[in-house]
């Protein structure tokens, strides 16, 4: 888990007259992780020094001059850089204590910003768009520059990246409502040229964040309604004509944050790692509207990992350099430690081992999430086109949907159309990556069938639920819907691979299944594989007099019962009436074949008696009655010989019926006894637990009788004489 | 092979007595050991340790400490008397009578000229060794209270003695004390209690290493007369010092600590003495220690003696540094009437006879068989006179029981008859047969074979009238060494004899002479027997090695030479306990059945030597542990092809000794 640690005020925050402003122009890394360099809105230049909260020096411009750029920190030639009034290039080294006498240089064009980062040279970026190092620009100030950008395009945003050894300088820019993304190389003046998807009319984004990693840049960005987008640029990509179509910028959302009422004014996203995104001003899930707060998200779970109420009014900055978050808040500049832990799916599920101090060497055998998602494929972006989507596309005629648009389209499409999409959904993507919108998938074409009873799609659903990503409790509506529409099969597979079906439903299930007519039942189809075995649990197994278990139907008659009519006791397995055992209610299955199949769905099903004990009073007696036989009949099956212990197949075991029969029979015993149909039945059961006792009496006795044996063996000592027969060769 | 019916046998009450004394000859590498009851046994160090020599005790001899002087052996004791022993007759030579009351110490200088003994009324004794005897030459200065310990200068000019609560150092010239040492007394309660030096040791650069009652070893300057150094090597004390460039000291504890003159730090050239090592044996207090070239020998009141190599002195994980546990005799103490089911069970004061019970059932292999009749104890002989027993034999009918002590030889009738047994004294032995060093019954039982001085064997005819001389066999290499091994051919053809020179004779009974003699090999013979059928001797050398001699032949067998060719199985050869008993299985007559302490096993001379090997270390080994017999002292056949082994686990040996000293014990 990412954890945000217990932060500290930098420094004091010079409130400028415009409220909205945090008065920070920009906060840069100096030459190691423990200092930085703020340079505020204004006038001054601040070197700090993180650890200790303190000021290191300081520099200020003239009055009447202004800094219209943050300084940055050459690492090379340890001097800082600045633009002051948009055209003067300032650049001192940390002895300089007055900034008016150190070097400056007037450029022939407004300047947007200096970039500099460790192991790249500064870089300056003309509010026109063109790009200079600042070396070769200093080496002739007055050098004419040239406009990249359209006429009423301005640049919002920008960033320099280092990647593959060579430096990009990144910005954004708006005309007109459309936002562009530019790459440009310094060195190469090579310009990549992106449009970013329109969101919403008129929302721009709020923040960037550009990274780079596996050969890709990176990009974050974040929109006022909450929408976090990534976009996955190459850094090999196709040289640009001077005045080609800017290229569409495919992307993804990442995910969407609780906006609460209204657009998000103020906030920032920040990537800190390839899993976990750091949020400012948007509200906390949990903790009503307010905006005030600092989170961390992880993108692979879209789970919320970390979070921290900010005091004051939030500007919307956050600067991260090295595990520590720079967020200006109220009135002072606080810095935030952070962690965020290499997560994984054991993390996610809390079985990782407590150790952060060896996180670094978390164990191998823990699946890492990243490397499953990022490892191979980097991402499904169009830019780079795997042969998997080109070749799904090119199949597709139609031009394939997002989740989203299934979404939408099943809330109004007709059957046959949402069962296309969802299924070519389905087969287009990987499923681990289709995991969160399987449930959304699932209830919305749960809620669109409750709702229109015209409206149901069963191939879908059991696709969906095969998928093995679906739970009871991601859509607790399907199951009921499956036993409403009939759809037996569906039941079947939702019984079998939800771990989590509640008691009640169970019950529900059982008492429909109970009283679906044998007719009905048997038209349906069900899971082959559990129809076979039933089948060999009805027809094996007749006249195979091996017994197991210790139960014997035949010696009891000549305990002295009754042989009674109604609930079938009559138990004569002698070789002669072989025939006849085929007729006993004891060894006919008193239920259909594919109603057995279901049952004994039922039978597998987990569940805990306290709860299943009141819904099963809602069975009425006919069906519980019918339930035990059926049950009996399991057993009696089981008892013999040659079963159970060959198949493979998913079957009912013995202590699954025995406490099935246990359960009815509490649940039921005051009914059952006045019941008159019940009463051979429930001599029956009485023979089974008369035979179940007598056999761990027996058992007992056995093991008492072994123990005295081992007694016996240990006692064994050579007294002073003894004769003995040993054998040698 | 096939089953056997097994007479397992517990009810030997052997007891081995505490040892009390030690004393190592580097040049024979001969130890002498001293036992509480009086005996004396010898080991032969370069003979796989084997147990050469046993000279018998006495009662009212107490030995309380040995010296070797060249190749004799001295020994004092409280009785206030020095004994020489006859090593070759195994008893003692002569006894001097010291006239200063209980001896407690004996002393040589390395000169091997002088005897000093240290009394009990403060005298130092100091004899001249003359070629056949001692002679009393003076007394050093008389001192008040008794003389614990004694140790030579090896210039032979001083002599240090330990006393109580001092060690006094006497110049042996004049015989006068010239330093005295005062030692400390313990703490606490102990301050009252007088401090006995237990030992001393003098060293050539004039230190004087001492242990005494209040568990110091102390290291003294013997030329100012200072104490060095004081370790404190346990509560209770330390009875016995050896002294050579490492020095050990034995503790009540059971542990041996040694100390080693080393510098204490690396590349730096003052030493002193280090306490370096502590090993635990014992479970009783350590009495005597001695310090070979490669080893610490050690022995004490839990009756065994241990020799513990010192790793840095010997090659590692060799037959040389493994742990040598000594317990049991090697020699047998027990004598088996086949034909009568009876056994002869030797203690130092009496003898048992015992007959066998019976069992009429037949079971599975593993099964313990119903005891129809007990086995009976039939008759205890207590010996005459003041000697202990050093021999006896019961005749295979069971109809004669010889025994012999070193001053004479008793021959008993028995008369069994099923419930009543008679036992009368044979009167009138023949006047030649004095005392024996082994007896032995011819296997019809009508000879008694006695082995007396210089390897010769009388030889008696027993008949129910009288007991006749018949002859006495004489080798012809005139060896002086006694026999320790008599063996006797089934049919009565021959005689086998081996003595410690480890020569082997064997004799025709029918020629009443040397038949011939087997080559001699340089390891000791442990056990030996004559095939019934073949005529081959077998016998086993305390080195492990099996040879059989063919006595029609005269020379090695076949077997014998494939044997050696092809090599024992080094598992076989690293046992350390010798084969102290063969036989032979009348039902194959391939079959060799042999013991040691730990196991017995089977060997099948018709199998290549490469099977024997296996099967004889692993089948059988496994067999004993399969039946936990442990601690064979006998293994034999009876004539109606039931194995009698007769066992004593040291556990019950362990039992009956006297409780060590009380140490507190975590929880207790």
């Amino acid at each position: 888990m990412a954890a945000l640690y217990e932060g500290y005020t930098l420094c004091g925050l010079v409130q400028a007259q415009n409220q909205s402003d945090s008065g920070i122009q920009g906060i840069e890394s100096e030459r190691d992780s423990d200092h930085v360099v703020v340079t505020d809105s204004t006038r001054s230049v601040t070197l700090y020094k993180v650890s200790d909260q303190k000021p290191l020096g300081s520099w200020t411009v003239k009055q009447g001059q202004t800094l219209t750029c943050s300084a940055v920190y050459n690492s090379h030639t340890k001097e800082y850089v600045a633009v002051s009034d948009n055209k003067v290039i300032r650049v001192w080294k940390e002895e300089d204590i007055i900034l008016d006498k150190a070097f400056k240089a007037t450029v022939s064009s407004d300047v947007w910003r200096v970039h500099s980062v460790p192991g790249g040279e500064p870089v300056v970026l003309f509010q026109r768009g063109a790009v200079r190092l600042l070396d070769s620009l200093l080496s002739a100030p007055q050098q004419p520059v040239e406009e990249v950008l359209a006429q009423e395009e301005a640049i919002r945003w920008s960033t320099t990246v280092i990647a593959e050894a060579a430096q990009f300088v990144i910005f954004q820019t708006e005309q007109k409502g459309d936002h562009f993304l530019y790459l440009q190389r310094p060195n190469l003046n090579a310009v990549q040229r992106y449009r970013l998807e329109r969101e919403e009319p008129g929302l721009s984004p709020l923040s960037f964040s550009a990274s780079y990693r596996d050969k890709h840049i990176n990009l974050l960005y974040l929109y006022p309604n909450g929408h976090v987008y990534q976009s996955v640029v190459s850094v090999r990509g196709p040289g640009m004509e001077e005045e080609a179509q800017a290229l569409p910028l495919p992307r993804n959302l990442l995910f969407a944050l609780p906006v609460g009422e209204g657009l998000l004014g103020a906030a920032s996203a920040l990537a800190l790692d390839e899993a976990h995104v750091a949020v400012v001003g948007v509200p906390h899930p949990s903790a009503g509207a307010g905006k005030d707060f600092l989170c961390i998200w992880n993108t692979n779970f879209q789970t919320l990992q970390a979070g921290k109420e900010m005091s004051g009014k939030i500007y919307g900055q956050l600067w991260s350099y090295s595990s520590k978050l720079f967020i200006p808040h109220g009135k002072s500049l606080s810095v935030i430690p952070y962690e965020c832990p290499k997560s994984s799916l054991a993390s996610a599920l809390g079985k990782l081992r407590q150790a952060r101090t060896e996180e670094s060497k978390a164990p191998a055998s823990v699946p890492s999430w990243n490397t499953i998602l990022h490892g191979e494929k980097v991402q499904p972006s169009r830019t780079v086109e795997t042969r998997k989507t080109r070749t799904t596309r090119k199949t597709q005629s139609a031009p394939s949907l997002t989740v989203d648009q299934v979404l939408e389209l099943i809330k109004t499409a007709p059957v046959e159309e949402v069962q296309r999409e969802v299924e070519g959904l389905l087969s287009r993507s990987d499923i681990q990556e289709l995991q969160p919108s399987v449930g959304q998938l699932a209830s919305s074409l749960v809620s669109r069938s409750v709702a229109d009873p015209a409206f149901y799609t069963p191939g879908t659903l059991a696709q969906l639920v095969h998928t093995q990503c679906l739970c009871h409790s991601v859509c607790p509506d399907l199951l009921l819907l499956a036993l409403e529409r009939k759809d037996y099969f569906l039941c079947q597979l939702c019984l079998q691979l939800f771990p989590d079906v509640p008691e009640a439903v169970t019950c529900a299930c059982l008492k429909t299944f109970i009283s679906v007519p044998d007719a009905d039942a048997d038209s349906m189809s069900l899971e082959p594989d559990s129809v076979a075995f039933m089948e060999s649990v009805i027809t094996g197994g007749r006249g195979q007099g091996g017994l197991q278990n210790g139960f014997s139907p035949a010696p009891f008659e000549e305990d002295g019962t009754d042989p009674l009519s109604g609930g079938g006791a009559q138990t004569k397995t002698t070789a002669e009436d072989k025939e006849k055992t085929v007729t006993e209610p004891g060894q006919t299955c008193p239920v259909g074949l594919h109603k057995a199949v279901l049952l004994n769905e039922v039978l597998q099903t987990a569940y805990s008696d306290t709860f299943l004990l009141p819904h099963l009073k809602d069975l009425s007696s006919q069906q519980v009655i019918l339930f035990l036989q059926y049950l009996q009949f399991l057993y009696l099956r089981y008892s013999q010989d040659t079963f159970t212990q060959t198949h493979g197949l998913r079957s009912p075991t013995l202590t699954q019926i025995m406490d099935w029969v246990c359960l009815l029979l509490d649940a039921h015993f005051t009914v059952l006894v006045m019941t008159p149909e019940a009463k051979g039945l429930l001599l029956n059961l009485h023979r089974f637990v008369k035979s179940q006792v007598r056999l761990f009496s027996e058992l007992g006795k056995i093991e008492g009788s072994l123990e005295e044996l081992q007694k016996i063996k240990v006692k064994k000592e050579v007294g002073q004489y003894s004769i003995e027969v040993i054998e040698l060769f | 092979m096939g089953e056997f019916k097994v007479h397992r046998v517990r009810f030997f009450d052997y007891m081995p007595s505490a040892i009390r004394a030690m004393a190592f000859n580097s040049r024979t590498e001969r130890l002498a050991l001293s036992r509480a009851d009086g005996a004396l046994e010898v080991f032969n160090f370069a003979d796989s340790y084997f147990q050469e020599k046993v000279i018998p005790g006495q009662d009212g001899r107490a030995v309380e400490a040995l010296c070797w002087v060249r190749g004799r052996l001295f020994s004092a004791g409280l009785n206030g008397e020095i004994t020489e022993y006859d090593l070759e007759n195994l008893r003692p030579k002569y006894t001097m009578e010291a006239y200063g009351g209980p001896v407690w110490t004996i002393c040589s200088n390395s000169q091997g000229t002088h005897l000093a003994i240290g009394c009990e009324d403060g005298t130092v004794k100091i004899f001249e060794v003359l070629e056949e005897t001692i002679r009393f030459q003076r007394n050093l200065d008389r001192q008040k209270g008794r003389i614990i310990s004694l140790s030579w200068h090896p210039s032979g000019a001083l002599i240090a003695a330990g006393m109580m609560d001092m060690i006094k150092v006497f110049n042996a010239e004049s015989g006068h004390a010239t330093h005295r040492l005062l030692v400390e007394r313990g703490v606490g309660a102990s301050k009252s209690r007088e401090v006995v030096v237990w030992s001393v040791a003098f060293l050539s650069d004039h230190t004087i290493i001492s242990g005494d009652s209040a568990g110091k070893v102390q290291v003294w300057d013997g030329v100012t007369g200072t104490l060095v150094r004081t370790h404190l090597v346990t509560k209770w004390d330390v009875l016995a010092l050896s002294d050579e460039s490492s020095l050990l000291a034995g503790t009540s504890e059971g542990t041996v600590v040694q100390f080693q003159f080393i510098s204490s730090t690396v590349d730096q050239h003052d030493k002193e003495w280090v306490r370096t090592r502590t090993f635990k044996n014992h479970t009783h207090d350590v009495r005597a220690l001695a310090h070979t070239d490669t080893a610490v020998v050690s022995g004490g009141m839990d009756t065994q003696l241990v020799v513990r190599p010192l790793l840095e002195k010997v090659e590692k994980n060799t037959q040389e540094s493994a742990l040598r546990k000594i317990a049991f005799p090697h020699r047998s103490l027990v004598s088996c009437g086949k034909k009568a089911g009876m056994l002869l069970f030797q203690f130092h004061g009496h003898l048992e006879l015992w007959r066998l019970g019976e069992s009429d059932g037949h079971g599975k292999p593993g099964d313990s068989l119903p005891v129809k009749r007990k086995p009976e104890k039939l008759i205890q002989l207590k010996r005459k006179g003041d000697d202990h027993i050093c021999c006896s034999a019961l005749s295979p009918c069971g109809g004669w029981l010889a025994y012999s002590t070193i001053s004479s030889v008793r021959l008993y009738r028995l008369q069994y008859n099923g419930s009543n047994i008679s036992i009368t004294k044979v009167a009138k032995l023949p006047k030649v047969l004095r005392s024996a060093h082994q007896l032995c019954f011819s296997s019809d039982s009508s000879k008694l074979f006695a082995s007396t001085t210089h390897s010769s064997v009388i030889i008696i005819a027993l008949s129910q009238s009288e007991c006749k001389y018949l002859h006495t066999l004489r080798p012809k290499s005139g060896t002086r060494q006694p026999v320790h091994l008599m063996s006797a051919s089934e049919d009565g053809k021959w005689l086998a004899t081996a003595n410690s020179d480890c020569e082997i004779h064997v004799y025709s009974l029918h020629k009443l002479k040397l038949h011939c003699t087997v080559p001699v090999y340089s390891s000791c013979p442990t056990a030996m027997a004559i095939h019934p059928t073949t005529s081959n001797l077998v016998m086993v050398h305390a080195d492990q090695q099996i040879f059989e001699y063919s006595l029609v032949q005269k020379e090695y067998t076949e077997w014998s030479r494939k044997l050696q060719k092809q090599g024992l199985h080094h598992l076989w050869l690293a046992r350390d306990t010798p084969i102290t008993h063969l036989t032979f299985n009348p039902r194959n007559p391939a079959h060799i059945i042999m013991h040691d302490t730990y196991m017995f096993c089977i060997i099948d001379q018709n199998l290549i030597c490469k099977t024997f090997q296996v099967r004889s270390l692993f089948g059988v080994k496994l067999q004993t542990m399969a039946y936990h017999m442990e601690h064979l002292l006998c293994v034999s056949l009876l004539e109606d092809h039931s194995l009698v082994v007769v066992e004593r686990p040291l556990l019950d040996i362990a039992s009956q000794l006297p409780a060590p000293v009380r140490q507190k014990k975590f929880a207790t």
